[in-house]
């Protein structure tokens, strides 16, 4: 069975705040229209929430790119944003760069990173200072 | 609990009608949404005095059937329309996040974990 693939334009939190989150919530659709593992939707629809909230608050937006298999779903979000510059820090729990006003819709507790990773079978940062954070995510169906 | 129950406990104020027969098993009260995000726990119901549309997207990548908003906050027509389209119940009550997780708890809800 082929994979199908989606593709999203996640707007900056500072355009569009309502925006962020749609590309997640059409994920979830779809994948309980085709009758998708539930408990793995849910992973999915989570992590890439989380995802895409960070890339519209702290990067100005970015791309997503969904590949749905029988086995598993991946999920890469692709930024021009600032960078991490210290990814290790930011896996901690709590860990946040968030300014108050991020805080004040919500987020920025700095449990972002960290829930992505709860949530997901895999996670890779590829990150650069001034270019730019490549997030790919998979979360397996069973 | 159903979600009709939590109207009567928090004498509170329907915005938005979902299901209101909806089982709730655990509570979650919180105003920062990643922490909502970390604990997700079957059929909760989200207490909280956050009030934009992001409540409602966290709520539906959870499942939740209900969002209270406390000490009387009004979610605005954006907000009901995002809840309308889920079919998530949006309630108001004046009580305060400590008196209304309270009163919940008191009434045999918890949240979903042992800490």
């Amino acid at each position: 069975m082929a994979g199908l693939e989606l593709k999203y334009a996640v707007p900056s939190a500072e355009e569009d705040f309502l925006g962020a989150g749609e590309a997640s919530t059409s994920v979830k659709k779809k994948l309980r229209q085709i009758g998708y593992n539930p408990e793995a939707v849910r992973k999915v629809a989570i992590a890439m929430y989380e995802g895409e909230i960070n890339m519209a608050i702290h990067a100005g937006g970015g791309e997503a790119e969904v590949e749905i298999l029988p086995q598993s779903v991946t999920i890469k979000l692709i930024d021009h944003g600032p960078g991490i510059a210290d990814v290790e820090k930011a896996m901690q729990e709590g860990w946040s760069t968030a300014p108050e006003e991020v805080r004040s819709l919500g987020f920025g507790a700095g449990m972002g990173l960290p829930n992505m990773k709860k949530y997901t079978d895999t996670m890779d940062i590829e990150t650069e200072v001034g270019k730019g954070t490549t997030i790919t995510m998979v979360v397996n169906a069973q | 609990m159903e979600v009709h129950d939590i109207v009567d406990i928090l004498e509170a104020e329907i915005v938005n009608e979902g299901d209101m027969d909806a089982e709730i098993k655990t509570a979650c009260g919180s105003d920062m949404m990643s922490d909502v995000l970390a604990f997700v726990k079957e059929q909760s119901v989200l207490l909280t005095g956050l009030v934009n549309p992001q409540v409602v997207r966290t709520a539906d990548m959870m499942d939740m059937h209900c969002i209270v908003f406390i000490r009387g906050k009004s979610p605005d027509d954006t907000i009901i329309a995002l809840a309308k389209q889920r079919d998530i119940t949006l309630l108001k009550t004046r009580y305060r996040m400590f008196t209304a997780c309270g009163k919940l708890y008191d009434a045999g809800l918890r949240g979903g974990c042992n800490i």
